[in-house]
């Protein structure tokens, strides 16, 4: 791995970033957004359910979560797709630079595009909501990255389809996500599913970290294992990810998809 | 840095886009690739850059198969430049420049564009978006970054198309003193025959994803019977049957 390469493919994002204000108000904008949509939804519910009652702000952070995961595989996905609409596509893979230093670029790039929008938003659910993603202690960390994996994981997904379908797989990438939310249990517990759906909810690692968010919220308990076992299923699709992936840009080179 | 095509084809299911073409590129020499568009120009290029997996053939550099050597390194010495493919517009000239720099690895990038920016005349708009560029600068940007990594062989498909023939005769001005100072090797493909006559040593002639015709401008001329290289090309352009 050449990281001054790294460096330099991520410069390329930074640059991007830095020269449109339309773009830094995106990033930061819309996590405020979500934060003030659900945390206003998060008040009500816990005023009028029981299940809510006596936690406050289980779904303000559920959101923040998800929102975390969103913004992570978008990220991955809009600097893919800056590529394809700058038709820079030629340069870049003309350019010795391997695959793996392409992948570690757009994920280092997305994790810090991520956290400029989702930390002030964060910080803002505290006074304006008393609402602490932070109180989930030490295991936030576990969940975060767990949450990363599995969004890269997407966004690697999203990019193969645009390698293998071209710019038109382009609504998919913005929709990836919205497959998957009601299979993640992100607002609501595994049992509202039907028996048969909550089989493959459990295949994602969605629905570990949303239950063990709500399993430390609620129930004040830690479940290591839980944790464990969403990072490891994480893992594992972003290693079947990466493999299509390279599997994807092999088949490009074929049909002339990539140039 | 020498390049030597051997058989190489290339069908996308039923259609044959190159036909068992086989050539070479001596050190330091200037190859003209010519054709009508859809002869495979763009297909063979696009191989030998690695973009496009060959159906059959060999590419070998320096008399070693492409697919032993390493990726990372070949490409290193290799660079492209085509008005048809673009660098990110909201990017400047200089941020574009550093971070190709970057990725060739080049370590003292800042004083390599200085260079290449007083060479081709891009200091005035050093700092200024790539996307805001009229489309003769923005092919010398494209030039700049081909010529970033000192390549020893390079790859120019229509380096002077839309360039009014001012700036056009600058740029082929440049590119002959580049390459009689750094002995590169230039695949050049153009529709511009006086381009070509200027400044290829060898041309081949593609049609159907066929080399229809090989030899230096003056040899194919005389051969033909025609008075210029734009002429002999509509010959053979034209000519069906006539096959080598």
């Amino acid at each position: 791995m050449n990281w001054y390469k790294v460096y330099g493919l991520s410069l390329r994002h930074f640059y991007l970033i830095k020269s449109s204000f339309p773009r830094i108000l995106d990033l930061l904008y819309w996590p405020s957004i979500q934060i003030f949509l659900w945390g206003f939804i998060s008040k009500f519910f816990t005023l009028s359910s029981t299940y809510y009652s006596n936690t406050v702000g289980v779904i303000l952070s559920a959101a923040i979560l998800y929102d975390f995961l969103f913004r992570a595989s978008i990220s991955y996905n809009m600097m893919f797709l800056e590529e394809i609409w700058s038709r820079n596509f030629t340069n870049l893979f003309i350019s010795p630079i391997k695959i793996k230093e392409i992948i570690a670029a757009l994920t280092l790039t997305a994790v810090i595009r991520t956290l400029i929008g989702m930390v002030p938003a964060s910080i803002l659910a505290i006074p304006l909501f008393g609402v602490s993603i932070f109180k989930i202690g030490l295991p936030l960390i576990a969940l975060l990255i767990s949450l990363y994996i599995f969004g890269i994981t997407l966004g690697l997904l999203v990019t193969s389809g645009l390698i293998r379908f071209g710019p038109s797989f382009e609504n998919i990438a913005w929709a990836s996500l919205f497959f998957l939310a009601p299979l993640g249990c992100i607002y609501y517990p595994i049992e509202i599913l039907p028996n048969w759906l909550q089989i493959i909810a459990k295949i994602l690692p969605l629905v570990h970290i949303f239950e063990e968010m709500r399993n430390i919220l609620i129930n004040e308990i830690i479940s290591y294992s839980q944790i464990l076992i969403a990072i490891a299923i994480s893992f594992f699709l972003l290693c079947h990810g990466h493999y299509g992936f390279l599997h994807l840009i092999q088949w490009g080179k074929n049909k002339r998809n990539i140039n | 840095m020498k390049l030597e095509i051997k058989n190489l084809q290339k069908k996308f299911n039923n259609f044959t886009a190159v036909d068992n073409i086989s050539f070479n590129i001596q050190e330091g020499e200037t190859l003209g690739l010519l054709g009508p568009n859809g002869c495979g120009k763009t297909t063979t290029i696009g191989m030998l850059l690695g973009l496009i997996k060959p159906t059959n053939g060999e590419i070998l550099i320096n008399e070693t198969n492409l697919d032993n050597l390493n990726r990372e390194e070949v490409l290193s010495e290799v660079n492209f430049a085509s008005p048809y493919v673009e660098l990110p517009k909201k990017l400047t000239v200089r941020e574009n420049l550093e971070v190709y720099a970057r990725l060739y690895g080049i370590k003292n990038f800042k004083n390599k564009i200085n260079e290449i920016s007083k060479d081709l005349n891009l200091e005035l708009f050093l700092d200024k978006k790539t996307g805001e560029l009229s489309s003769g600068q923005k092919n010398r940007v494209s030039l700049a970054k081909s010529l970033i990594n000192d390549p020893k062989i390079l790859f120019l498909d229509e380096p002077t198309a839309s360039l009014d023939p001012d700036i056009g005769d600058f740029v082929r001005e440049y590119i002959e003193k580049y390459k009689s100072k750094n002995q590169m090797s230039i695949l050049l493909a153009s529709h511009n025959m006086k381009e070509v006559e200027r400044l290829c040593d060898h041309v081949i002639m593609m049609r159907g994803g066929k080399i229809v015709d090989r030899g230096t401008c003056k040899s194919l001329i005389d051969k033909h019977g025609r008075n210029n290289l734009e002429d002999t090309f509509l010959k053979i352009a034209r000519n069906k049957n006539e096959l080598v």
